[in-house]
């Protein structure tokens, strides 16, 4: 990454979260069930979390990438659909690791 | 026999000073951390308003890992164009003891933690609590972890953050919603050490820092905004309800973005380098939001508790954290030498909580939340005192100068707004900050 795309005021969303350091478990700690998602009216995951890990696919359902996760549960405290997010902390010493927080 | 008199769940600031007071009480206590080392999950602004500390760690300014210590607190009030800030300056705030410092959460957490460890707590990292274990008589006695197998103990102190998942397990947080979270997204960005204190007006060369709280320039979310002044860096942020941020359109980092390109703090931040980009949960519910704290063999802290205080010209959360943890370890050492770990033999905490600050003030600002998430605090107010000042400021010749109040009631009457309204607010304000 250049500097100069560094500073741009609006970064690129990927460059963003390359500030973030984590250490990726091998294991998925939050699972998303697609075919729930495909009733839901809200989709409030898609603008609310932080690290932009939902995305909706072609179908109308869910595609959710665990490995940038903040960790923060604003997808689960959002849900609107019951059963939809399946939500745990990853294992002792995985995820997220802030150097400024 | 149990492992441990106490465990600890959660290295942050609560769970820290549960553990040290409990050590130097003489128990034995396990700190647990899911995180690599103390510090490395959490975020906040951040200020540390260090009052609290005095008598637990003396002279903690001399060790703590501060970054600038405040001495200019200032609240604005943003519209798309305005911006009316109140700037207070002291220079009495930068001696000891101080009044607040900014600091990174991984460097004082892991500091905290590390007194703790002093005292005679172990410190257990990288595990993760993935539950409850109850004893045969229905008690907490321990938590379940990912790495260690069960940990038993006579108590459990809670002080896992705002998700609480063991609070929730022990059903004492049925109220725990959406509604009482907002999500606060955060950017670090570096800038020349002369240039910080240039731009934020500080004596170059010291370590004095700048507080801003923003009301205002959410875009239409309900919440707010900060900037504070680090050695090297500016943390600028928001605060979004959750309920407002589901609904609308724009995007946590976009509502940063729109906040950096504000005229009034565009000159702050331009040209910054991006160093990190984070995210937390705060329970901003207040005393009406929080949960049950004292369970069977259980007591929870911090913001596990819901003990953020939020109420607009304070976002205060580490001191409340530090404070219930003391009362939580007074209270599991009085139930220990009572031998009783059941909700009767634990209730002093909750007592406890009363007769300090923790709760005085929670159950005065109990209205805050409410209050400064209606689109009157959020929009209204700000809008008409922003064109109030305008027109005040604005020379109008050969036009006669109005006065205030023509102008004022002009701005009123065309707002739309109720008396009615206003004065309940004003009541709620001075009950809150009066
Ligand atoms: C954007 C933002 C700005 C803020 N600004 C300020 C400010 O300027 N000043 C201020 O005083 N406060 C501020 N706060 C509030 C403050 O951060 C919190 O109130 C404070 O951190 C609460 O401390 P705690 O110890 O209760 O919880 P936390 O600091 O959240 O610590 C909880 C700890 O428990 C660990 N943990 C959680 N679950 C488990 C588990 N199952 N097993 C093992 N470990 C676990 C976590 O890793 C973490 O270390 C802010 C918060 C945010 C999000
Ligand atoms: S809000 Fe919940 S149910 Fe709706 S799309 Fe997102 S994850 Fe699925
Ligand atoms: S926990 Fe936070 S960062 Fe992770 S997926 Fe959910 S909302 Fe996104």
């Amino acid at each position: 990454m250049t500097d100069i795309s560094r500073r741009e005021s609006v970064l690129a969303f990927d460059d963003r979260m390359a500030t973030v350091d984590f250490r990726i478990s091998h294991t998925a700690h939050i699972t998303v069930d697609s075919e729930v998602c495909r009733s839901c009216t809200t989709r409030a995951c898609l603008v609310a979390c932080p690290a932009k890990l939902f995305v909706t696919t072609n179908d109308g359902g869910i595609l959710f990438n665990y490995e940038q996760c903040f960790e923060c549960g604003t997808c689960y405290a959002v849900c609107n659909n019951e059963g939809a997010i399946t939500w745990n902390y990853p294992e002792g010493g995985h995820g997220v690791v802030f150097r400024h927080g | 026999m149990p492992d441990f008199e106490v465990v600890v769940v959660g290295a942050g600031p609560a769970g820290s000073i549960a553990a040290l007071s409990l050590a130097r009480l003489g128990h034995s206590v396990c700190l647990l951390e899911r995180g690599p080392f103390p510090g490395s999950k959490n975020v906040y602004g951040g200020v540390i308003y260090g009052r609290i500390l005095d008598e637990l760690i003396p002279h903690w300014w001399e060790h703590a890992p501060v970054q600038r210590w405040i001495t200019r607190r200032g609240t604005m009030l943003l519209t798309d164009h305005q911006s009316l800030c109140i700037d207070y300056r002291s220079t009495a705030w930068a001696q000891a003891p101080y009044n607040g410092a900014t600091a990174y959460r991984p460097d004082f957490d892991k500091w905290l933690a590390d007194e703790a460890v002093k005292a005679g707590a172990t410190l257990v990292s990288s595990t993760t609590a993935t539950g409850l274990v109850r004893t045969n008589r229905g008690l907490v006695g321990g938590v379940k972890t990912d790495r260690e197998g069960d940990l038993m103990a006579n108590v459990v102190i809670a002080c896992d953050g705002v998700n609480s998942f063991l609070a929730k397990e022990a059903g004492l947080y049925p109220n725990f919603s959406k509604d009482h979270l907002t999500l606060g997204v955060k950017e670090v960005l570096a800038l020349p050490r002369q240039e910080i204190e240039a731009r934020f007006g500080i004596r170059s060369g010291t370590n004095e820092g700048a507080d801003l709280e923003i009301v205002g320039g959410t875009q239409g979310i309900a919440g707010g905004g900060f900037v504070y002044t680090n050695l090297d860096t500016i943390s600028i942020g928001a605060v979004l309800s959750l309920g407002g941020l589901s609904a609308s359109k724009v995007r946590p980092e976009e509502v940063i973005a729109g906040l950096k390109a504000h005229p009034s703090l565009a000159p702050l931040v331009d040209g910054a380098e991006l160093k990190e980009y984070s995210a937390h949960l705060i329970p901003e519910g207040g005393f009406d939001a929080m949960p049950e704290v004292v369970g069977d063999g259980l007591l929870v802290a911090g913001d596990a508790a819901g003990l953020c205080l939020a109420a607009g010209l304070w976002l205060e959360g580490v001191n409340y954290a530090i404070g219930s943890g003391k009362c939580a370890a007074d209270a599991v050492h009085e139930a220990i030498a009572k031998g009783n770990f059941s909700k009767a033999g634990l209730v002093s905490y909750k007592d406890r909580l009363e007769a300090t600050f923790v709760l005085r003030n929670h159950r005065k600002t109990r209205k805050a939340a409410h209050l400064l998430l209606s689109d009157r605090l959020q929009n209204r107010y700000p809008q008409i005192a922003c064109d109030l000042l305008e027109q005040l400021y604005t020379v109008e010749d050969p036009l006669p100068k109005r006065g205030a109040l023509t102008i004022g009631r002009a701005l009123w009457k065309g707002s739309g707004l109720r008396i009615r309204h206003a004065l309940r607010d004003g009541r709620d304000a001075l009950k809150i900050y009066g």
